[in-house]
């Protein structure tokens, strides 16, 4: 037998490796990946159809349409973040792994905004574009949609580990996650409409820029402490 | 390692008390005990994954509650639930481990060919059939540098050559001065000094 404590994985290995396996797994199963994106363009590009197509309206409404979407879009992915983990028993060996649980937990939490906030950050200015908004204010969009799914990413992983061994885990995990979000919503939709209108933007992305560092430092020892008591 | 007035509640019925157990390098301890008698139960709690109701599990004199870290380098867990990703192949789900916790994963082949599983190793585990998927089980095992191997019903879904496979790596662990942990309702006969418990 070798002599065990030798090749201990560093801490990042581990944080890594997660995060490389999720991207693998979503690389071989697309379709959780592509319909988070596909909800989020459709409700966005429906809505100017269903309101009519003029600018004026399109510009007054585009910016809360958009992060409304957004918002939705990063809760229906969030169902399944520790879901498949907890039924094959990855859980419990992630658990009992002696890596650090709460970075194991953000290493998740990242993979999850790589597979769900990104594409729709990276979306965005095509969803700007059907709604007029001014080339100048399609950073500010990017940015704060960026700020705000880190967060809903980091937020959604508490609700997504406290849920996990319920059955239909789903509406609650939405009841749960939406009084946090609540502040990310107003804020950035806000922030796009004060772009929109010429105003100066700095004052909302310093409050969305701080919300997202608070929950990347307080939500993974959240999500590990949930995940430990739902895999019990 | 050893534990000592080991309690179990689940909801307000109680599963097994004042249970204790001792065990030393080169040892197996035994779980035995028919169907929902608390083995799966008593084997999560002494890995932590569940809270006991009284009672302490050490491991080189210390407190387990009080020093995960140094317990948790020390121990591989297998269990019904084989807990490897069904879309990924056998490579890609072994070197995820391999960032988990210690292990030889230079040892990889030999392991593999030993399991009888290298005809198969680019097959998503989805493929594999149960039995095989429990030898994939036992590859993490073979694989980890940890002394303590805890087991769930390491025998379920194997053939004849896989059970008397499995018991020959475990008796190989123990000679290793490795301690092993094994919850079955079949009868486990290991040429291994072996202690027992036995739940009602």
């Amino acid at each position: 037998m070798n002599a065990p404590g030798n090749r201990q994985p560093g801490m990042i290995d581990g944080f890594i490796a997660i995060i490389k396996r999720d991207l693998l797994l979503a690389w071989k199963r697309p379709g959780d990946v592509l319909n988070p994106l596909f909800f989020f363009a459709m409700v966005a590009s429906l809505f100017p159809l269903a309101v009519g197509p003029s600018p004026e309206q399109l510009l007054l409404n585009g910016p809360g349409v958009v992060w409304v979407a957004a918002l939705l879009a990063t809760l229906l992915s969030l169902n399944s973040l520790f879901l498949t983990d907890f039924e094959d028993g990855s859980l419990d060996q992630i658990i009992l792994s002696p890596q650090p649980l709460p970075l194991l937990a953000l290493g998740k939490a990242a993979a999850h905004w790589l597979l769900s906030g990104l594409p729709l950050v990276l979306a965005s200015p095509l969803i700007a574009m059907t709604y007029r908004m001014p080339v100048e204010v399609v950073g500010v969009l990017m940015l704060t949609l960026a700020l705000g799914t880190v967060s809903l990413s980091l937020l959604g992983a508490i609700g997504a580990a406290l849920t996990v061994g319920l059955n239909r885990g789903n509406a609650l995990l939405s009841l749960l996650i939406l009084p946090l979000a609540m502040p990310i919503l107003i804020f950035g939709a806000r922030t796009v409409s004060l772009g929109v209108a010429g105003d100066p933007v700095a004052s909302g992305i310093y409050f969305l820029a701080a919300y997202c560092m608070l929950a990347l430092t307080l939500a993974p020892f959240a999500t590990a402490a949930a995940l430990k008591i739902s895999n019990e | 390692m050893s534990g000592d007035d080991l309690c179990l509640l689940r909801g307000d019925r109680c599963l097994f008390r004042r249970v204790q157990f001792a065990l030393n390098p080169g040892e197996l301890l035994t779980v035995e005990g028919p169907n929902g008698s608390g083995k799966t139960s008593l084997l999560r709690g002494i890995a932590g994954l569940l809270e006991f109701e009284t009672g302490d599990v050490t491991w080189d004199g210390q407190s387990v509650t009080g020093d995960h870290q140094s317990f948790r380098s020390n121990l591989v867990w297998l269990a019904h639930r084989i807990g490897f990703k069904e879309e990924l192949n056998l490579i890609e789900n072994l070197q995820f481990e391999g960032a988990l916790r210690a292990a030889s994963l230079e040892n990889l082949q030999p392991a593999i060919d030993r399991l009888g599983l290298s005809r198969l190793t680019d097959l998503p585990l989805r493929y594999l059939s149960a039995g095989q998927q429990r030898r994939v089980s036992l590859a993490r095992m073979l694989l980890a540098d940890v002394r303590l191997w805890m087991m769930d019903e390491p025998y379920t879904n194997l053939d004849h050559a896989g059970q008397t496979l499995a018991g020959e790596l475990i008796a190989e662990h123990l000679a290793g001065g490795g301690l092993c942990v094994v919850a079955s309702h079949q009868a486990v006969a290991l040429d291994a000094p072996t202690r027992r418990i036995t739940l009602q």
